[in-house]
């Protein structure tokens, strides 16, 4: 592949300190860099969820003061890019979707996939940037022998956001640059002191960028309210695995799988969330070893280092962002979108809704959802 | 597909920059600048002080307020200097509103206004006063009838723009005023967008209150005036000493008067040169892109126009990546209005105009003035059809027009 050292590159800055040493990285590579800000989400829509803690959240008038206040310290061209329209469509209205079907949502994937690595890309490219650049802690590598763009972990094993990126297409992968791949987090710190970065001691960012305060059933009620959707419109049973019922509650979208909390229920031992059925807005509780599952199936599969599976194949499959990729055999089904995954031990709380990530080492060879 | 990379790294190094954003704000012109650095060096005294610094200052700031009377054709005790157009406006909707003793309050606007103007008359709608907005044409322009059809007897106030900042378009002032003095109701006009670019006369248009603002006719931010018709019934938004004839209280902005009063006698000297040159260029502007780029059009352009303003659609092209692509080829331009982050919304003007959102979205303004020229109209609008062209052939959306 041809690099263009000399090609114009758009960072994607959300004004903290991994985005901005990206930009301040490349423009001491002497690169022509411009730097774009995506507002996402306008953070006075729901007022009620925002607190103290929503400041210095992403999208905040915060976040983009510090954007700027970068951009215009390294001297390069900057600008804030509505794509609040585009956000709510891609990301914000399927995440309630999947809620409400009862699953799990990851949105920072739709957000990767449907708008940073795809609007975005377009974006910049109208504006003469070949290539963009953003602050994941992931590696881009092109390999030679199987003419594939590969993903691989970011060197910094705690900060590796390659769970969130199995989407990306060749040509997304193609255009894309990850600076801060071969460096760990505390040596990004280091790197934006030495720059003078002047977010360079700014915390990070923990939760969902419009979920300030990390309670998505909130949200999803919120947004409900704005919406004139009522509230109470998903209200069911708790029933326990013999399907007797146990309790009430008011909506699937307050529970998660494997989650013990929040269920409002004695019980001689604790219970926890084993399944969600939306059809009938059950809650299945049961014992902690009845959330252990051997296997799952995998839809609308994004393969990366191979074009597609066509025997079986050994690999590391992550099933949440915190979990440790297991060994796992994935089979091909006659469905090229649909992957059987068979993990050689069970695994706890297997989530619909979530993606699983699957890797051999570093690389990633694809992934998919959780059916 | 493939992007023309060796134009665009030049572009990022641009020294010449072309700026065709005037209906956003203007450079201070060097002869207001001039007066207005001799006021701030020299008449440094309080306007209200009895002393001679005093008296200089109060001495430069009425003769600043005779000049801009002059200039609408009004009296310099009708003028009251204030710190801009918002104000100004501001000022003149909930000072008539408020002042009123009728119990039941109405007032009537349109759906194309400055937020100047929408968003104070959203206020008083949550102060429980009622507020029309009236329609426009598909041309943009209210139709007088609306406004006799509209009125009632708690009516208090009209207040409609003159025109309008991204369209330009030349709102009926004349024949509303004539209703609203029938009726004996208070007619307020923002006249932000028109003065300096159109003749404005207060009686000829028949208006009780008139809002004018310095940073639009190349005097500096932070100062605008507010023409009040004697007799009209006002009371102050703010409280403090007998400034301004007990309408807006403050130490007064002497050199900001001085330039303001500089730049409404200059406007207005070189009304009629000034507006046929631009008058020119603008048309120039327009047949040059319509001409060249497919599926374009102008928004509003079938009706009577300020002589420096065109909006022009792109259908298929995001105006935002449109107004970036030509700021990084060195071209001030402008789409819909920021937000608080920077970011662009969609014009609601455009929208009441009957624009689909999509169209609004691709739609750019362009605002000509003293600093452009027909060799700088050329080189935007060859920028323009560049643009327009990259900025297409990366679109799904525009894959269906050809």
């Amino acid at each position: 592949m041809p690099t263009m050292t000399d090609s114009l590159v758009a960072v994607a800055m959300s004004g903290g300190v991994d985005s901005s040493t990206v930009a301040a990285l490349l423009r001491k590579q002497g690169r022509q860099v411009i730097g774009l800000t995506m507002q996402l989400w306008n953070q006075r829509r729901l007022p009620e969820l925002s607190s103290e803690g929503a400041h210095g959240r992403c999208c905040s008038l915060d976040d983009v003061y510090d954007a700027r206040h970068v951009a215009q310290q390294l001297g390069i061209p900057y600008y804030v890019l509505n794509f609040e329209q585009r956000f709510e469509e891609q990301v914000v209205r399927p995440f309630i979707q999947e809620y409400l079907q009862g699953r799990t949502p990851v949105p920072c994937t739709l957000c990767n996939n449907f708008v940073k690595f795809d609007d975005f890309i377009d974006f910049a490219a109208g504006l003469g940037a070949e290539r963009i650049a953003t602050g994941h802690y992931a590696r881009i590598a092109w390999n030679e022998e199987t003419g594939r763009h590969e993903l691989r972990r970011g060197a910094d094993a705690s900060k590796d956001q390659t769970y969130f990126l199995f989407g990306l297409t060749q040509r997304q992968l193609s255009r894309t640059l990850f600076p801060l791949g071969d460096l760990t987090k505390e040596e990004v710190r280091k790197l934006a002191a030495e720059l003078e970065v002047p977010v360079a001691k700014k915390p990070d960012s923990q939760e969902i960028c419009f979920v300030p305060n990390g309670d998505y059933a909130a949200f999803i009620d919120a947004y409900f309210e704005e919406q004139g959707i009522p509230a109470n419109a998903a209200s069911g049973e708790i029933v326990d695995t013999s399907g007797k019922v146990i309790g009430g509650h008011s909506g699937v979208h307050h529970f998660t799988v494997g989650q013990r909390r929040r269920l409002g229920i004695a019980a001689g031992e604790p219970l926890y969330v084993i399944e969600t059925q939306p059809a009938s807005q059950r809650v299945v509780v049961g014992r902690n070893q009845d959330l252990l599952r051997g296997e799952l199936m995998a839809r609308d599969v994004n393969w990366i280092s191979i074009p597609g599976l066509t025997e079986a194949v050994r690999a590391a499959v992550k099933i949440r962002n915190k979990h440790i990729a297991a060994p796992a055999t994935l089979l091909p089904t006659g469905d090229a979108k649909r992957t059987r995954v068979l993990f050689d031990e069970p695994q706890r709380a297997i989530t619909p809704g979530q993606a699983a990530v699957f890797y051999q080492d570093d690389l990633v060879v694809g992934g998919g959802w959780i059916a | 597909m493939r992007v023309d990379m060796a134009v665009r790294i030049e572009v990022i190094a641009v020294v010449n920059r072309f700026y065709f954003d005037h209906n956003a704000t203007t450079p201070v012109s060097s002869e207001v600048l001039a007066e207005h650095i001799e006021a701030l060096r020299e008449v440094y005294g309080n306007a209200s002080s009895i002393h001679h610094n005093g008296q200089r200052a109060k001495q430069a700031l009425e003769e600043a307020r005779r000049r801009v009377a002059a200039a609408i054709g009004a009296e310099s005790r009708e003028i009251v200097f204030l710190s801009g157009g918002t104000e100004a406006g501001n000022l003149a909707i909930l000072g008539v509103v408020r002042a009123s003793t009728k119990l039941r309050k109405h007032v009537i606007t349109s759906v194309i206004e400055h937020p100047a103007v929408m968003n104070t008359c959203a206020q008083l709608e949550r102060e429980g006063v009622e507020v029309t907005y009236l329609p426009v044409s598909p041309g943009g322009v209210v139709d007088p009838d609306s406004v006799r059809q509209t009125l009632r007897e708690d009516t208090v106030l009209v207040t409609l723009m003159h025109a309008n900042n991204e369209t330009g378009t030349v709102q009926p002032v004349e024949a509303i005023g004539r209703i609203t003095r029938e009726a004996g109701i208070a007619f307020h006009s923002d006249g932000v967008q028109a003065f300096g670019k159109i003749p404005v006369g207060v009686n000829t248009l028949g208006v009780d209150l008139y809002t004018i603002s310095g940073h639009k006719i190349y005097a500096p931010k932070g100062v605008g005036a507010l023409y009040v018709r004697k007799g009209t019934k006002l009371v102050p938004l703010l409280f403090g000493g007998h400034h301004e004839r007990d309408r807006r209280p403050g130490t007064e902005n002497v050199p900001g008067a001085v330039a303001l009063g500089c730049a409404a006698a200059v406007a207005v000297r070189d009304l009629e040169a000034e507006s046929s040159r631009l008058d020119a260029l603008r048309n120039r502007l327009e047949r040059a892109i319509l001409e060249r780029v497919p599926h374009s059009g102008v928004n509003g352009g079938a009706v009577a126009r300020v002589p420096n303003t065109t909006n022009i659609y792109f259908d298929g092209v995001q105006g935002e990546a449109m107004v970036i692509a030509l700021d990084l080829a060195g071209f001030a331009v402008s789409t819909g209005s920021a937000c608080s982050s920077g970011a662009v919304e969609p014009s609601h003007v455009l929208t009441a105009l009957g624009l689909k959102k999509e169209r609004a979205r691709a739609s750019l303004r362009f605002s000509l003035g003293r600093s452009n020229t027909a060799a700088q109209v050329d080189a935007l609008a060859e920028a323009v059809v560049e643009a327009a062209g990259r900025l297409r052939s990366l679109s799904p959306a525009y894959a269906h027009h050809d």
